[in-house]
């Protein structure tokens, strides 16, 4: 077929678009395995940096892990409730309920947690333990949780089904778990994975909530930002580029699904 | 008459079940009203208390920071800057995500792989991108060395800034253009254009309108993530007079709870004005976050 | 499977916005007894299934169950089979998995719900389907696993809203004729609520014709039909020819287009008469008319005729005769098939 001139201008645009969002990150992967930067590939590549890296930061990379997966839980079992009663009531108090929830992160996150600072921070041991930070998190992730699954939830003609289980006896608790729940997997896995995703690089919130010992990997990563050499800040975020990707690509994955679904 | 019996029909088809359902869904919304009523309604209010206390004489912080040039100028740049940055986002992200989503071609899903990855990175990361395509050592430095005999660098100034929060703007205008023109009718087009309007008045009377509502809403979560992105800000330098980075200095530097609380109520309420505004613009569409 | 007699005693329901769905009902099923419920849409059948399945509960009135008063026990203790009008079959369960879910529900063991469900399986003829998942089914094949979940738990009462609407006219026909079948040889109270009168007909042993949320008539298929209570029941179920009347001769009564055969004393303004029953003649008939159009059904061929009425009559003819427009046609017809209606 034969492409129009506007076709190839178009083309040529998003191409560089792309490569405006690309090449940084192809630069910071190659920095980050070179031997010298300065002197470039020539210098050869190296692990050294990575090493170097997991040396000093591993405790931020577990840290971070084990935020996102209490915050994926927390989310979770806060938040596939509250989006079924959002759902479930659809009036104007649930309205304002939604509005209430998206408020964190609409708000900067800066001033959210100087907000919680100001109030809890004189509380010593909260104040230094993970579950502070922890706190921050769910609040900036919940509606992305609660969003997608009331997606589903709104699609599946849930009421219908609940009724069928009904008829079949089964009581609230019941119908919860083994109709709701089921029918909106998709969903809430869809949530969760953008939940763990955020979570894992959370900084607004977390650079100030932290402590020096309950540092994220992003404080880490900001840390070394201003304070390493470059290679091994390239370093540092080739480690965080390779958690994150994954979990983007199967959020991708998951979400063409979803849209799949909404068609037939 | 028919009309009524229709009604009737309708909420017989909804009915009961929902009320009675209703004690159960209150329950369920119950873990989600407590955590946001406790850590996050609770602060917030206590934020906006602890902005209007006076301290030295000095007025309570909302008036130290509404008569202060230095603040006001802050956040004046601040929401300059993030205006400038939703409407470049807008411009690019709405070219490329009417092309992604019209064309078809191979590559084209790779395409929009990659260009929404960067969707969901952390600002210090954006930052750390942007150094190294225009910081001391990055690819511009490099490029104006070859080209010109001296190093471009412009990642530590506002110039950089604009960069770093185009980077993260960018996906997220993408797909929702995108989302956006998949749900638009294709047979208003084709009716204009059988009506002989050439191309660009197709564009400008037709798929820009069509779009609006998309834009408007993604422009406003552009806006309110610019105004607050204080991660690519800080790893540029926090010398740069933003709000976010202003805030933090007053909280970290000076100890001053009470303006650095003022200049947060300020900022989140100017972002939050914003999204307002564009929710009452285009009613009926929901904001994708 | 026995039977339960089902009793609403004066049952009302209105919405928020204060329209009134159903006005004071009174309604006696009896045990092992299919009622078809049949209306229009908005008349106020689905709501009174929902009330009889603890789906809605009535602002006034009882629900009996026996002699047990039900009005307060939500659906899910009152023991009722329900199959709902798009089947709402659980997406994430197999066949199987649906079938079972009641039985787990009650907390039956695992050999006696994987026994039960064969049976069921066996009933509805989906042996081989067992383990398939909901979306690999046809339309007929979801109505009976339907079907077979809402009976598995052997309910008392067996609900049906708009069983087979969701099914294309070929299959609902012979589902239509499976369902009756199985209905009958199970016995069980069943109540279902239709807009076709056709499926009212064929399977209900008594129909309840519903208007503007009252009771229309209620009575056997054949009463209706032949001895409808109003013209509203009358036009709802099968065609209708009305015919008014300008006067009396000895033994007939004056119409448009000639004199019916009437022999009661009364003088009715209007009388009715069903397509069916008007018979073209070739000798001397009692009504003369112009046809208008022929069109061919099948097993008869309905035929358009103008007599000069505010409307043409119709008349089903299963003669294969072909008439051409225009054509002058005789009509006769029995005095018994001539009715007068009470508004």
């Amino acid at each position: 077929m034969k492409r129009s001139s506007l076709f190839i201008a178009q083309l040529l645009f998003t191409l560089l678009v792309c490569a405006f969002m690309l090449v940084p990150v192809l630069m910071s992967l190659v920095a980050g395995l070179t031997r010298n930067y300065f002197q470039g590939v020539s210098s050869g590549l190296t692990f050294d940096w990575i090493a170097q890296v997991w040396q000093a930061y591993s405790p931020t990379v577990w840290l971070s892990l084990q935020l996102a997966v209490a915050c994926a839980v927390c989310v979770c079992v806060i938040g596939v409730p509250a989006a079924y009663a959002l759902v479930r009531m659809n009036n104007r108090f649930s309205r304002a309920f939604e509005e209430l929830m998206v408020l964190p992160v609409a708000m900067p996150g800066l001033a959210s947690a100087l907000a919680l600072l100001l109030t809890y921070g004189q509380f010593g041991s909260f104040r230094s333990s993970w579950l502070f930070i922890l706190v921050g998190h769910v609040l900036f992730t919940l509606p992305f949780l609660v969003r997608p699954v009331m997606a589903v939830m709104q699609r599946q003609h849930l009421p219908t089904l609940e009724e069928a289980a009904a008829s079949l006896g089964a009581g609230p608790l019941r119908r919860f778990f083994s109709v709701v729940v089921p029918n909106c997997r998709a969903g809430i896995l869809a949530g969760v994975l953008m939940v763990v995703t955020l979570s894992l690089g959370e900084f607004n919130l977390t650079w100030m909530l932290h402590t020096p010992m309950t540092k994220t990997l992003p404080v880490g990563l900001a840390d070394s930002y201003a304070s390493a050499r470059l290679e091994v800040a390239s370093a540092y975020t080739l480690i965080f580029l390779l958690m994150i990707v994954p979990l983007l690509v199967a959020l991708q994955a998951i979400s063409a699904r979803l849209s799949r679904g909404e068609q037939r | 008459m028919s009309s009524t019996v229709l009604k009737a029909h309708n909420v017989a088809a909804g009915g009961l079940l929902k009320r009675r359902l209703r004690p159960t869904a209150a329950w369920a919304l119950a873990p989600a009203a407590a955590v946001l009523a406790a850590f996050w309604l609770l602060p917030l209010a206590h934020l906006i208390v602890l902005g209007g206390q006076q301290r030295d004489g000095a007025g309570s912080g909302y008036w130290q920071v509404l008569s202060s040039p230095q603040y006001l100028g802050s956040l004046a740049q601040t929401c300059v800057l993030a205006a400038v940055v939703t409407l470049a986002a807008l411009l690019v992200g709405g070219i490329t995500g009417v092309f992604l989503a019209r064309q078809r071609f191979f590559g084209r899903t790779t395409l929009v792989a990659l260009l929404t990855f960067p969707l969901a990175f952390p600002g210090v990361v954006v930052g750390f991108l942007v150094i190294l395509l225009a910081g001391r050592q990055g690819l511009f430095a490099m490029l104006g060395l070859k080209l010109a005999g001296e190093r471009w660098v412009f990642a530590y100034s506002l110039a950089g800034l604009f960069l770093g929060y185009l980077y993260f703007s960018i996906p997220r205008v993408i797909l929702t253009i995108m989302a956006a023109c998949e749900s638009l009718d294709r047979s208003l087009e084709e009716a204009a254009h059988s009506l002989g309007a050439g191309h660009w008045r197709v564009v400008c009377d037709v798929i820009i309108p069509g779009l609006a509502p998309a834009l408007v809403s993604c422009g406003a979560i552009c806006f309110a993530t610019s105004m607050g992105a204080f991660g690519t800000a800080f790893t540029l330098g926090t010398q740069l007079n933003v709000t976010p980075v202003a805030i933090y200095n007053v909280f970290t530097n000076y100890a001053n709870f009470t303006v650095a609380a003022a200049l947060s109520v300020v900022l989140g309420a100017l972002t939050w004005a914003v999204l307002l505004l564009a929710r009452r613009m285009v009613k009926q569409s929901r904001t994708v976050l | 499977m026995t039977g339960t007699t089902l009793r609403l005693i004066g049952c009302r329901k209105a919405f928020s916005d204060g329209t009134v769905a159903v006005h004071d009902l009174n309604l006696t099923i009896e045990a092992g007894e299919t009622l078809a419920i049949l209306g229009p849409s908005g008349c106020g059948k689905t709501t009174t299934l929902r009330m009889i399945a603890g789906l809605e509960r009535p602002d006034v009135g009882q629900v009996l169950f026996g002699d047990h008063d039900v009005t307060r026990l939500p659906i899910e203790r009152r023991d009722v089979g329900m199959v709902f009008q798009n089947y709402a079959l659980f997406p994430n369960l197999t066949v199987e998995g649906n079938i079972a879910y009641g039985l787990k529900v009650r907390g039956m063991s695992v050999a006696e719900r994987n026994k039960r469900c064969a049976e069921l399986l066996e009933l509805v003829g989906l042996q081989e389907h067992a383990k398939r998942g909901i979306h690999e089914l046809s339309g007929g094949q979801r109505q009976r696993v339907a079907l077979a979940r809402a009976l598995a738990p052997r309910p008392k009462v067996l609900l049906l809203d708009e069983p087979l609407a969701a099914l294309d006219a070929q299959l609902r026909e012979r589902l239509r004729s499976e369902l009756d079948q199985l209905l009958r040889s199970l016995g069980i109270t069943s109540v279902f609520v239709t807009h076709d009168q056709g499926e009212a007909m064929a399977l209900g042993d008594r129909i309840l014709v519903m208007q503007q949320g009252r009771i229309a008539q209620l009575g056997t298929p054949r009463e209706i039909y032949q001895q409808p209570a109003n013209p509203f029941v009358a036009g709802f179920v099968g065609n209708l020819n009305a015919f008014s009347v300008a006067g009396r001769t000895v033994n007939g009564l004056k119409v448009s287009g000639g004199e019916l055969p009437w022999a009661e004393a009364s003088e009715p303004s209007t009388v009715y008469c069903r397509p069916e029953h008007l018979r073209v003649v070739t000798r001397e008939g009692h009504l003369h008319g112009r046809l208008l159009g022929q069109f061919f059904q099948g097993a008869q061929s309905r035929l358009l005729i103008e007599v000069g009425a505010a409307q043409p009559l119709l008349v089903d003819s299963a003669d294969s005769v072909i008439h051409a427009p225009g054509d002058l046609i005789a009509l006769a017809i029995e005095p018994q098939a001539l009715f007068a209606l009470h508004p």
